[in-house]
């Protein structure tokens, strides 16, 4: 069974993720919609799925946000991308794959997945 | 939603909109008594009676974006479709109290879910917001207070992913030695 004495060990590990993330100001953000309609269609493994995949390609300085309602519900879950210098790109009807593919080539590669953009849809 | 873990989700998005710096989530299920209640708490800023006794309304809301708001209105029509009950209380500068009683066994009533899945989202994203889930059952109680974790891990922040990694586990890993049930 675990105990929460077992965080204090855990801090050791991660110093230095969380120093990182302290000056994130500066990184890219992935925001996901976390509105009743993105809840509702399925944000939250979309979320998990971009912590998930962050760490793993170690993006410490990716800063992950919740946004309310965007005002195109029908287009949920929705999650925009701000990298500095570029121009936001907004991913529609996200799902957890279609957001790992996300964070490996846009964030990591930066190629944004077109295909799943809202520019592609119209 | 469907499950109850996405509505509690749902409201306490309300709650971070609101400033609440605090915001605690109990869960008592009891299949002794039928009854599964949940309670959202929280100390933002609150609502005027006024915007209070229009709140549970799908057409109120206070977003610019729509003029529909559905997240309070469905965990209502969860609750009483499980022949339970909904009610919310709020003081202007105080917070507000969000009630949800259902009956357990009811065939209409959704399942709770995954709540550690919903904490791991919520923790990583407000990492200034405290929150305290307290879970009980017939068997025992589980309680996690994101203050705790942080003094343990003696800095202000738990979004690093193996905390939020070894937070999910120890959830469930509670849960399961309560025998909560969540599905």
């Amino acid at each position: 069974m675990k105990s929460l004495a077992e965080l204090a060990e855990l801090r050791e590990k991660t110093k230095n993720e969380i120093n990182m993330r302290a000056d994130r100001t500066s990184g890219t953000r992935i925001v996901v919609g976390m509105a009743t309609c993105g809840i509702a269609s399925g944000a939250r493994p979309v979320l998990n799925a971009i912590i998930e995949e962050t760490a793993k390609r170690k993006l410490d300085d990716v800063m992950v946000a919740q946004t309310g309602c965007i005002g195109m519900c029908r287009l949920e879950p929705i999650v925009e991308v701000f990298v500095p210098g570029q121009e936001k790109v907004t991913y529609i009807k996200m799902t957890a794959e279609k957001a790992i593919r996300v964070v490996n080539e846009h964030i990591v590669n930066g190629k944004a997945v077109t295909e799943y953009t809202i520019g592609a849809a119209e | 939603m469907k499950e109850l873990s996405l509505h509690i989700l749902d409201i306490v998005q309300n709650s971070i909109s609101a400033k609440a710096t605090l915001i605690k989530i109990e869960i008592d299920e009891s299949r002794i008594n039928d009854i599964i209640t949940i309670r959202i708490e929280d100390n933002g800023i609150g609502m005027s009676s006024e915007l209070l006794k229009r709140v549970t309304d799908p057409f109120t809301t206070t977003r610019k974006t729509r003029n529909v708001g559905l997240g309070i209105p469905l965990f209502k029509l969860a609750a009483e479709q499980a022949n339970g009950r909904f009610s919310i209380t709020s003081a202007e500068g105080k917070g507000t109290v969000v009630n949800a009683a259902m009956q357990h066994s009811h065939i209409d009533r959704s399942p709770i879910g995954d709540m550690a899945g919903t904490f791991r989202g919520l923790f990583s994203m407000n990492e200034s917001v405290d929150f305290v889930y307290l879970h009980i059952t017939d068997n025992g109680r589980f309680e996690f207070d994101t203050r705790e974790a942080k003094k343990m891990l003696g800095e202000e922040t738990l979004s690093a992913f193996e905390v939020l990694q070894w937070i999910f586990e120890y959830m469930n890993e509670g849960l399961t030695e309560i025998g909560a049930v969540l599905y």
